[in-house]
């Protein structure tokens, strides 16, 4: 038998069909099943009947815009300065930002809380807070890194092209470098909003009794519900399609990003 | 008094960057209004900063830019009544053809039916009808040339600057873009300044070119000065093909290189150092005996419309053009008319050769070990723990792509008997009383002719070894 280069896609074939396409086939088979295995629309219907599940999703829909924009906010000035700095060790300081992200995950979450012990007391009393700090803090990196990769390629001569004429420094970001860094900003979001929405871990670690969609999906599993959760799964799963779908693009630069961790 | 039609003058332009290279070192120039004046140079010139520093996007050091008579410096490029056409034409990816070209009329806040008209009739200028909702990635390299023309044309700008602007384009588009600048120059009246590395687009366009070597004005004249009156032998060379010898004047209107004497129409004193230009086209190949001079064809390469034929004369070279055929091997005689003979003062007599980079990155000469090495010589420039030699941006230098080019002067070298003791050894093969000193010319076994000035008398002919300290050199790098 001769070698074929199909033959070289074998292993990543059988990867896909393992741990991709089976997992999702169990959980489309949970989710619209009951526990004798019958065909149901009752986790779905119950979801969207139930209001504390659909709290917990606006709930965490809410802490996930605001820690994205508030990673945004952050993100955008130290790429930008970054990639438009000549200092010579830019990507010294580059990794400072990135730093954090080798020290182990734990470490650094209990780190924070006892930071935020000190500043608040009782961590208890500002969930809404504790959650957006603690995820600003894990998820920052992957807003910067995208973000500076899209401001250091794109060409000066553009910028200097709409000075020449005649739009002043401030124009010319608005109309040149923030319009051209739309798809770093889309893959950056993309990278910080949807692991908000579901990384429960942080709020856990936090003293965090508030409930997100990730913590749902886990007390589901925990009681042996396997088909509410996997409903909750599900929902999330078309939530996020549908997000990559509204943006598209931006592939590249997560891609280039996550090469640099 | 300010001279009315001058729109834009350069006064002792210099810049010099932070890690202290001079890219542009005291430049003068006066434009006059409606002018085409092309910057003309090999890359690395300064002709690029030099404009950048008239469009605001770099400032220079010292000097002052007076536009219409008022010092334009202090003041951002978006103030400038001045727009440019970039290398790479720097298009906006993000809006289509229209958005372009409107951008610089937005920001000035004109009114959308004004700019509707302007961006049409521009468009129209370029060639370009209809292309308005076009996105920039669906034009070819020439149409986003004309793109490029017709944003910066369209604020009307009292001067047009292009940096390069048909560098990437082919050879057949270009012939066609350069007419059609032209043309538009003729039309539109605004003033032109144009870079080039190309001196066939600088010799068609221009009304004047400015030659550019090293920072530093070589000349500044009409095409036809400079092809026919070279000031000096960087022109010479740059502009055209030529054929360039040192040689001496031998007396009234004669002047002796390449082995032979000539009849010239250039009047120098005798004894001078001269160089003399001799461009391909005007060499014509006589019979042995009725040449000036005789030699041996050595190649002949077809080139269309006529032959180049190579031509060696005992240790120098001849590059001919001419309708004739010549096999290689024959022995033919060579004239030149007088008036073709372009004969200039040898403006500095600096001796220059090139140092061989041996695999140790270290400088040999004629097979003399140099006591310096590449990264004393290149500003910035380490060596990495790998052997290889970086430059200040991190580039790996290639020993391989470059050539170092020795500079020494005559009153450096020094002269002795002893043939060991120099780094090369030759024959007197002229000498001058200057006065207070000898200037003598030796030529050497590599076929190579030094100046050297030396208060003692020798004689024609007397066997020289050049004594040449490291320390008075001056290296420049020169890439192959």
């Amino acid at each position: 038998m001769s070698f074929s280069r199909k033959s070289l896609g074998i292993p990543y074939a059988v990867f896909l069909l393992i741990f991709v396409a089976a997992p999702l086939i169990v959980l489309v088979f949970y989710a619209f099943t009951n526990g004798q295995g019958q065909f149901t629309m009752h986790n779905l219907s119950s979801f969207f009947s139930d209001p504390n599940t659909l709290g917990t999703l606006f709930y965490s829909f809410a802490i996930a815009c605001v820690t994205t924009a508030v990673c945004l906010l952050l993100a955008y000035p130290v790429a930008y300065i970054l990639a438009m700095s000549t200092i010579p060790a830019k990507s010294v300081v580059l990794m400072l930002f990135v730093l954090p992200m080798w020290i182990n995950f734990s470490l650094r979450i209990t780190a924070l809380k006892e930071i935020l012990n000190v500043l608040e007391g009782n961590l208890a009393m500002h969930p809404f807070l504790n959650a957006v700090i603690g995820m600003t803090y894990d998820f920052l990196p992957f807003m910067i890194l995208p973000l500076f990769t899209t401001i250091s390629k794109l060409d000066g001569a553009l910028r200097e092209a709409a000075m020449d004429l005649g739009a002043d420094s401030l124009r010319t970001f608005l109309q040149i470098t923030l319009p051209l860094s739309v798809p770093g900003i889309i893959s950056g979001v993309s990278m910080v909003f949807l692991p908000a929405m579901t990384n429960y871990v942080v709020l856990d670690m936090l003293y965090n009794s508030t409930y997100i969609m990730g913590s749902l999906i886990g007390s589901y599993f925990a009681a042996y519900n396997w088909h509410g959760g996997s409903m909750i799964s599900l929902i999330l799963l078309a939530l996020i399609c549908l997000f990559t779908l509204l943006t598209g693009g931006g592939e590249e630069e997560t891609a280039r990003g996550g090469a640099l961790l | 008094m300010e001279n009315k039609d001058t729109i834009i003058e350069l006064r002792s332009i210099t810049k010099e960057f932070e890690d202290g290279f001079k890219a542009v070192d005291d430049f003068n120039l006066e434009v006059k209004r409606g002018e085409f004046v092309t910057f003309l140079g090999p890359s690395g010139c300064g002709k690029t900063t030099t404009l950048r520093m008239i469009a605001g996007l770099d400032v220079p050091t010292s000097g002052d830019i007076l536009l219409n008579g008022k010092s334009l410096i202090g003041l951002p490029p978006y103030k400038r009544p001045i727009n440019t056409v970039f290398q790479r034409y720097a298009l906006f990816p993000h809006m289509n053809v229209y958005q372009n070209i409107a951008f610089g009329l937005r920001q000035k806040k004109v009114p959308k039916d004004v700019i509707d008209r302007k961006v049409t009739r521009v468009l129209d200028l370029v060639d370009l009808e209809g292309f308005e909702e076009r996105g920039i990635h669906t034009l070819s390299g020439g149409q986003q040339q004309r793109i490029a023309i017709a944003r910066a044309l369209v604020n009307e700008p009292e001067i047009l600057l292009l940096d390069e602007p048909l560098g990437a384009l082919d050879l057949k588009m270009r012939k066609e873009m350069q007419l059609e600048l032209k043309n538009m120059h003729d039309r539109l009246g605004i003033t032109f300044i144009y870079v080039t590395h190309d001196q066939e687009e600088a010799l068609t366009m221009s009304d004047k070119i400015v030659v550019m070597n090293e920072g530093k004005t070589q000349q500044i004249g009409t095409p036809e000065d400079i092809y026919n009156e070279p000031q000096n032998a960087f022109v010479a060379d740059f502009i055209g093909e030529s054929n360039i010898f040192n040689g001496v004047m031998t007396g009234h209107l004669r002047a002796r290189f390449c082995g032979g004497e000539f009849a010239c129409v250039d009047d120098y004193e005798e004894g001078t150092h001269i160089t003399a230009v001799v461009r391909p086209e005007d060499v014509e190949i006589t019979a042995p005996e009725k040449g000036t001079i005789v030699g041996t064809v050595d190649s002949v390469i077809f080139k269309g419309m006529h032959y180049e034929i190579t031509v060696v004369s005992g240790r120098n070279e001849m590059v001919i053009q001419t309708v004739h055929n010549a096999n290689v091997g024959d022995r033919v005689g060579m004239r030149v008319d007088p008036e073709n003979i372009h004969v200039m003062l040898a403006e500095d007599h600096t001796n220059q050769f090139y140092a061989d980079i041996n695999k140790d990155f270290r400088l040999e000469f004629n097979g003399h070990h140099l006591d310096t090495s590449l990264t004393k010589i290149i500003r910035g420039s380490r060596r990495l723990e790998d052997g290889r030699i970086v430059d200040s941006s991190g580039e790996t230098i290639e020993p391989s792509r470059i050539r170092i080019l020795v500079s020494i002067q005559p009153d450096d070298i020094d002269m002795t008997d002893d043939q060991d003791k120099g780094l090369i050894q030759g024959t007197i093969s002229n000498l001058i009383y200057k006065g207070d000193h000898y200037s003598y010319v030796i030529h050497t076994e590599l076929e190579q002719d030094f100046v050297v000035n030396d208060e003692y008398l020798w004689n024609m002919d007397d066997r020289v070894s050049l004594m040449m300290p490291v320390d008075k050199m001056k290296f420049s790098l020169r890439r192959k």
